[in-house]
């Protein structure tokens, strides 16, 4: 049984370590955490989205934290203010990663607010 | 009434007042913490009181603040989204001539609600009428369903959109009342940019608000009042 076990864990421990190395290295911008830790907003983030585009359009209660635009804030790269631009943005990178389409940016910025006013002055 | 049952009622009493002083912050934290805001308030209905007379011709300040506000080209061909227009209105009869801005009535009973075919159309508690571009799907019954042709399509792949005002390929759009203003209790651009003050806005349901008052006072007319749709978007000296 010990022998089993061991063996499960000598089996475990390099497949979890080659997901860590292959996993994206992401630019997340400013960063930092706002709305929970960074592993059940990788699981769940979509469900607040979700959830908070409902309640904002529909109702009108647009609470600021959990709103798209936010996390844009906060995480667009520093360079280029963008979440979607490159390989290793922050939405993009992963997304390529796990092969999940996202259209939000379609219609929704995916630049930090700021940027745009720059823009708009030139 | 026996003296247990006076300790019984008294016990509850204290310990239903314990509980909720116990709950009642971390209630009140926890909505603090993730930023809740109110809802729109069904108490509240948004509209709008154009001066006519106010309404400069060749003034094109209200439609440029709106294509700014909103991200819009300003262009205005048959496949450009156009939010508020300009027209300009002559009687035969008597060569009187009128310049108003034209733009989603906000209906109170609203036709382009009652044709969506996914409930993208809908109209939100405080008397504005929205698409959801969630659930819109393209289909632009809403448009034809329009009196006003209020509402536009969106032909192209948009770029750079307003992060406050998210707009797309193949949805239908129209004149928010610039709702994402109104949230922050800003009011909308168009009325703010007016420099003749010939757009009012206001809460018609507030007998004491502005609007309410000189709707009282002054005669405005909806137009195409005949199809009873009871617009919130009212005209004066029309």
């Amino acid at each position: 049984m010990k022998l089993l076990a061991s063996l499960l864990l000598c089996l475990c421990i390099p497949a979890v370590w080659a997901a860590e190395a292959n996993a994206p290295k992401l630019d997340i911008g400013k960063g930092g955490q706002c709305v929970k830790d960074t592993q059940w907003m990788r699981k769940n983030h979509m469900h607040l989205l979700r959830h908070q585009r409902d309640e904002a359009v529909r109702k009108g209660k647009r609470s600021e934290q959990d709103s798209l635009k936010n996390c844009v804030e906060c995480h667009a790269s520093l360079k280029d203010d963008s979440v979607i631009a490159r390989e290793d943005s922050f939405c993009a990178g992963c997304h390529r990663y796990a092969a999940v389409k996202t259209d939000c940016f379609e219609c929704h910025a995916s630049k930090r607010k700021p940027a745009l006013a720059k823009k708009d002055v030139k | 009434m026996s003296e247990i049952d006076s300790q019984r009622r008294q016990f509850l009493k204290t310990s239903a007042g314990a509980a909720a002083i116990a709950i009642a912050p971390g209630m009140m934290l926890f909505q603090t913490a993730r930023g809740d805001t109110q809802a729109a308030s069904s108490k509240v209905r948004w509209g709008m009181l154009i001066d006519t007379a106010q309404c400069k011709e060749g003034c094109n300040d209200c439609v440029n603040a709106c294509n700014r506000e909103n991200g819009l080209s300003g262009k205005t061909g048959p496949t450009d989204s156009q939010w508020i227009r300009k027209i300009e209105i002559k009687d035969v009869s008597s060569g009187r001539e009128l310049s108003l801005p034209m733009m989603c009535q906000h209906c109170e009973h609203p036709p382009c609600v009652d044709v969506c075919p996914t409930n993208a159309s809908f109209k939100r508690a405080d008397g504005i009428v929205l698409v959801d571009r969630h659930r819109c799907i393209g289909c632009r019954y809403c448009m034809m369903a329009c009196p006003y042709k209020a509402r536009s399509f969106v032909h192209e792949p948009l770029q750079d959109q307003n992060p406050d005002v998210p707009r797309g390929k193949g949805t239908v759009e129209a004149c928010s009342l610039c709702v994402h203003r109104i949230d922050k209790g800003q009011i909308p651009a168009c009325a703010e940019a007016c420099q003749n003050k010939a757009i009012l806005f206001g809460d018609l349901n507030d007998a004491n608000s502005e609007i309410a008052k000189k709707i009282r006072s002054v005669a405005s007319v909806q137009i195409r009042a005949d199809l009873q749709l009871n617009t919130g978007v009212r005209y004066q000296g029309l």
